[in-house]
């Protein structure tokens, strides 16, 4: 069983044009609705549902409040690697930009993880380029037993592996996966991943399959938007995220959101997705799922970040330094992409509370995989 | 007016209302709203604590007499998880009480059965104080009897649905015929089903969600003591028979007066 065959019979262009065809009474019908379909789903991403955006919103956080409280969970990533083998158009870390490649010894990872520490950090998120020479999967493993004594919380955002290299990991402590698909769009991933593994499409689509074979306790999906018209890619993770909650019923899901934004001497983006736009997006996830984890990272603006946060969001970061050693080891390497949100943890958990949230640090123990700390 | 206290495993609580700790807005808005609930017995969530830090937030609101800690193994997916995450718990908080929790389904968190009453047979060996959160399910509550559970703690609703009783019919099965005491847990997201709980005969009722995400937590709470009290009341106090009709005469038997 795979997410493939599904996937097949989405054509984009049909996909496409049933989202803009939708209209002011399909979105009615979807906000009425008490269970919302995928059809719905699509209604609420049209453009046919700007003028519902408030009501939207306030459904949002009334099911988002339900469900999770008065609280929001915060991480930090911390990237151990920028050495990478493949070229994407629109990272930092892509082969053909000439930078210095660094990757973290297990001494300078446990520097930086004491300056998280420090900040009251309990769920890191562990970040690399895709160079399995150097960074493989007995780095990861190394690095995963290397932390797993001093956080509660262990996920990862690397290249896509095997299942066995997962299953591999997992007893390590690794909790949580994130994968993105970047783009659902087969011809445009071509073109933004011209070299390198990560230009086969199909190993990177069938990737939450392996995750969800291998047990994994949690999975995020996402794509970037930018690359392609952000509804059809948005559906499509819909789409692969209804497919793997019935698939893989035990695992827990997450969605992000990240977003190219135009910027000088970087790649800019095709298709820009406004703020309405993403506001619309996080709240239509809400109303079609209202246990999928969503969270937003800091490459978004303090106002933004700040308003987000009471309309569906559960999770986000602070603080972040997203270049190897940037908390400790090496402040001044060169970052993945531009942080917009500059403000260090301490100010958004003080933040969060004027807002009524409680920030919570540690929401996973891994005693309850049985798994032991030290 | 008294009513009967309710004694778990040789422990008498006087007050019937149980409280969760998550879904707060702040740690300090939690302990003032469950001071004002009276509850005495309140769950803590293994996840969210940092059992390694002797200072840790939420403990640190929860360290009132008038509190008993429950631990609950929210989380883990099977009985092997489970027994391990109960030994770190007795160890840590220094209690062999446990809210026995196993949900393998993360989206409605709904109770595996097979996985909880393995668990709690070995739990029950291991000398815990075990109350299992199941499904309303009345061979089941009998099942976990037989090993050795404390009490049973089966649904109202899906938790946190605020639905309340909606397993009514198999809550009434289960009260009748217990012989540990029965606490509603979950999906209870009013005082009035609350006090319909207490009213049917459930020995104490679990809330969290219906207090915690309330306009005002604290005042919440109070409601769900005085409706725990209330229908605990009423229940001792024999509830009236209801009838579908007004019963003025007795039109068929009349003639033998």
């Amino acid at each position: 069983m795979s997410f493939r065959p599904i996937f097949e019979a989405h054509a984009w262009d049909d996909v496409k044009a049933g989202i803009y065809a939708k209209t002011a009474a399909d979105v009615e019908r979807a906000l009425a609705a008490s269970k919302r379909t995928l059809n719905d789903f699509q209604a609420l991403i049209s453009p046919a549902a700007a003028p519902y955006l408030e009501r939207m919103a306030q459904l949002s956080q009334q099911l988002t409040r339900q469900r999770f409280g008065n609280t929001v969970q915060l991480y930090a990533p911390l990237y151990l690697s920028n050495e990478c083998q493949n070229i994407c158009t629109y990272c930092g870390f892509s082969l053909d930009n000439n930078i210095r490649r660094r990757t973290l010894s297990s001494v300078e990872m446990l520097q930086e993880a004491a300056v998280l520490k420090g900040w009251g950090y309990d769920h890191v998120l562990l970040v690399t380029g895709e160079a399995n020479q150097t960074v493989g999967v007995e780095y990861l493993e190394k690095a995963l037993r290397t932390l797993r004594p001093h956080f509660a919380h262990l996920s990862m955002e690397v290249q896509p592996l095997d299942q066995q290299d997962y299953e591999r990991l997992i007893p390590q402590g690794l909790n949580t996966v994130l994968v993105y698909q970047e783009t659902y769009h087969q011809q445009g991933y071509k073109k933004h991943h011209p070299k390198g593994r990560k230009s086969n499409f199909h190993y990177r689509l069938d990737t939450p399959d392996r995750l969800g074979r291998a047990g994994i306790h949690k999975m995020g999906l996402g794509v970037l938007f930018g690359l392609e018209d952000w509804r059809p890619d948005a559906f499509y993770t819909a789409l692969h995220l209804d497919y793997l909650e019935k698939t893989y019923w035990q695992t827990k899901y997450s969605l992000s959101f990240p977003r190219l934004r135009p910027a000088e001497g970087l790649l800019q983006p095709k298709v820009e997705m406004s703020d309405r736009e993403l506001v619309q997006l996080i709240c239509a996830y809400r109303l079609l799922n209202e246990e999928v984890e969503l969270s937003i990272s800091t490459r978004e603006s303090p106002t933004f970040r700040d308003n987000i946060i009471r309309l569906g969001i559960t999770s986000i970061s602070a603080g972040s330094k997203t270049n190897p050693g940037g908390y400790a080891v090496a402040p001044e390497s060169l970052e993945q992409f531009e942080i917009s949100d500059e403000r260090s943890p301490q100010e958004m958990a003080a933040m969060l509370r004027r807002q009524g949230y409680e920030p919570v640090w540690k929401d996973w123990d891994p005693t309850l995989t049985a798994i032991a700390r030290q | 007016m008294t009513t009967h206290p309710l004694v778990i495993a040789g422990r008498t609580f006087s007050s019937r209302l149980f409280t969760g700790t998550g879904k707060f807005s702040s740690a300090a808005l939690m302990e003032e709203a469950l001071l004002a609930s009276g509850s005495e017995l309140v769950t803590v969530a293994l996840k969210r604590v940092d059992v390694t830090s002797a200072d840790d937030d939420l403990l640190r609101h929860l360290g009132h007499e008038q509190f008993s800690l429950l631990p609950n193994t929210s989380g883990v997916r099977t009985a092997k998880e489970a027994v391990f995450a109960a030994q770190l718990a007795r160890e840590a908080l220094e209690t062999n009480w446990l809210k026995l929790e196993i949900h393998p389904d993360p989206k409605y968190l709904l109770p595996d059965p097979v996985e909880t009453l393995k668990a709690a047979e070995e739990l029950v060996k291991l000398g815990f104080v075990v109350l299992p959160y199941v499904h309303a399910d009345p061979v089941l509550c009998k099942r976990l009897e037989e090993v050795g559970v404390a009490a049973v703690m089966p649904l109202g609703s899906p938790i946190g649905s605020n639905k309340g009783l909606l397993t009514r019919e198999f809550l009434e099965i289960i009260i009748g015929q217990s012989r540990v005491p029965v606490v509603v847990d979950a999906g209870i997201g009013a005082p009035s089903h609350a006090a319909a709980a207490l009213e049917m005969g459930a020995d104490a009722v679990l809330v969290n969600t219906a207090i915690a995400v309330a306009g005002q937590p604290v005042a919440m709470a109070q409601a769900f003591r005085l409706a725990v009290e209330a229908g605990r009341l009423a229940y001792e106090a024999k509830l009236a028979a209801p009838a579908t009709h007004a019963v003025a005469s007795s039109p068929l038997t009349a003639f033998l007066d």
